[in-house]
């Protein structure tokens, strides 16, 4: 059995502790840890139980026990890093990952954070120390994009991709043409339903979307790029009048995600996109279209957040690593 | 120039070649070809729609050369700017002399703006605007789209440009 320590019991965290509950993959927790508690059994934790305390009294385990302790101490193969992201400093993740990968203990992350800030220091510390760093859940939620472009479709030259990688303001985008609501008004209805932060800065100024693409630029191709090169333009400054003026030509307005490496491009900007174009999904779903030398073009749609949605990238991740790891478990 | 013509041919083999050799003949540069059989109407006639690159002074002979060839030319226009390209604009742009910002693409000699569609919901308000541009070339059309991202930058508009992926 591979064991698990999960640090960070937010949406993500109670997502994998669900999604273990209904099904058995072989999988073993043995440390589990919030920003005030933790819990640490070497024969395993029944994850309905530990979501059962987390309900009834706001902390996963017991106050003495911190992340810190579980991650230098406890007993695990598997770190799963999912804290919330600080996209300034990556912290506590960082650091989380650090002590994890130096003890020779695979981590599986959905923290934006440290990945885009340090992923080329942390993949080298990883494959020090003989084990996997992984983040698919970082980029795209549902979609395993990251999975698919290294081994997918391996062997193939990624030639450019686009992308609507952010939930928040494509649904945002979506009922301001297809309702004729204001940006304010949208983004309004986005809070009410949960789609937005109470702070959506970091949403509709394209910061979200744009560490996505400083992380699929670093990881596919290998760049060594910060959000700093990235072109960056979000909606917060969209007018219905313009959303008005791209349907009087069949086409609508999207936040859209380009990389071309071949010529540095690296953008994130509102863009007109004929209405019947495939990245012109509706809602808060993200779409990728990648070009590719062998394969051609493939498109991917599917919920770029959500704490089921997210669980199921990490798992994917978890199993990967079980997988490439066969025997040693 | 460029030249659009829409010639008629008899839908028998060998016809089109008929029709385009005298252009290459003559220097042209053929840029496109649009080829339209119509058998539904149950003629025997099929119209070819070309776009031609062609020294001004050479139009005339190269008319005269295709009638003799018994090809008859059902329109003629010149095609000055064959790349369109639409795109919105948000920002005080009325009162950041529309004019020149219009201008900035216009004097390039290769580009221009066609159309203008304003919408302004109150004078205090931003404008949304959608321009439609013409040019030359694809590489020109590059380069109308690398002045107006300076124009959006100097005068604070966002400039929100297709997706041509």
């Amino acid at each position: 059995m591979m064991r698990l320590a999960i640090i960070g019991m937010g949406s993500v965290g109670r997502g994998i502790l669900s999604a273990l509950s209904s099904r058995s993959p072989g999988l073993l927790i043995t440390a589990v840890a919030d920003s005030r508690s933790g819990w640490i059994h070497p024969d395993g934790l029944d994850p309905e139980e530990i979501l059962h305390r987390k309900k009834s009294t706001g902390l996963c385990g017991d106050p003495g026990i911190t992340a810190e302790t579980i991650i230098r101490t406890a007993p695990y193969d598997v770190l799963v890093e999912v804290t919330p992201t600080d996209a300034l400093t990556g912290e506590p993740a960082a650091s989380n990952i650090r002590g994890a990968l130096e003890r020779g203990c695979h981590v599986v992350t959905s923290n934006k954070g440290p990945v885009s800030l340090h992923s080329h220091e942390l993949s080298a510390l990883a494959e020090k120390h003989g084990v996997s760093f992984r983040y698919e859940a970082t980029v795209a939620g549902a979609i395993p994009i990251i999975h698919t472009l290294q081994h997918g479709l391996g062997g193939n030259e990624i030639i450019s991709l686009y992308g609507v990688l952010n939930g928040t303001c494509n649904y945002i985008l979506t009922r301001m043409a297809e309702e004729g609501l204001t940006y304010r008004q949208a983004l309004d209805e986005a809070r009410t339903l949960g789609y937005a932060e109470a702070d959506p800065t970091y949403d509709v100024r394209g910061i979200d979307a744009a560490i996505k693409l400083v992380i699929l630029a670093n990881t596919i191709w290998k760049k060594q790029i910060t959000i700093q090169d990235v072109d960056v333009t979000g909606i917060d400054l969209l007018t219905q009048e313009a959303l008005r003026l791209a349907d009087q030509q069949d086409a609508t307005i999207r936040l859209i995600g380009e990389i071309i490496p071949s010529q540095g491009v690296y953008r994130l900007c509102p863009r007109i996109v004929p209405r019947d174009h495939p990245l012109v999904v509706h809602g808060s779903l993200n779409a990728i279209i990648v070009n590719t030398d062998l394969a051609g073009e493939l498109v991917f749609v599917g919920k770029g957040a959500g704490s089921l949605e997210t669980a199921s990238a990490i798992m994917s991740d978890i199993l990967f690593i079980r997988d490439c790891h066969a025997g040693g478990y | 120039m460029q030249v659009s013509m829409k010639l008629e041919l008899r839908d028998t083999p060998g016809q089109l070649v008929t029709a385009l050799t005298p252009i290459s003949d003559m220097g042209g540069n053929i840029r496109t070809v649009i080829h339209e059989h119509d058998h539904a109407a149950g003629s025997n006639v099929l119209s070819v729609e070309v776009v031609i690159e062609i020294p001004a002074e050479l139009v005339q002979p190269l008319i005269e050369r295709l009638r003799s060839e018994g090809i008859t030319i059902l329109r003629l226009g010149e095609e000055r700017m064959s790349y369109r390209q639409s795109v919105i604009l948000i920002g005080h742009l009325v009162h950041t002399d529309l004019g020149d910002t219009v201008d900035r693409i216009d004097r390039t000699g290769f580009a221009e703006v066609t159309c203008m569609s304003l919408s302004m919901p109150a004078i205090t308000e931003r404008t949304s605007a959608q321009f439609i541009i013409k040019s030359l070339t694809r590489e020109h059309m590059q380069q109308a789209m690398e002045i107006l991202r300076e124009v959006a930058r100097q005068k604070d508009f966002l400039l929100i440009e297709p997706l041509e992926a």
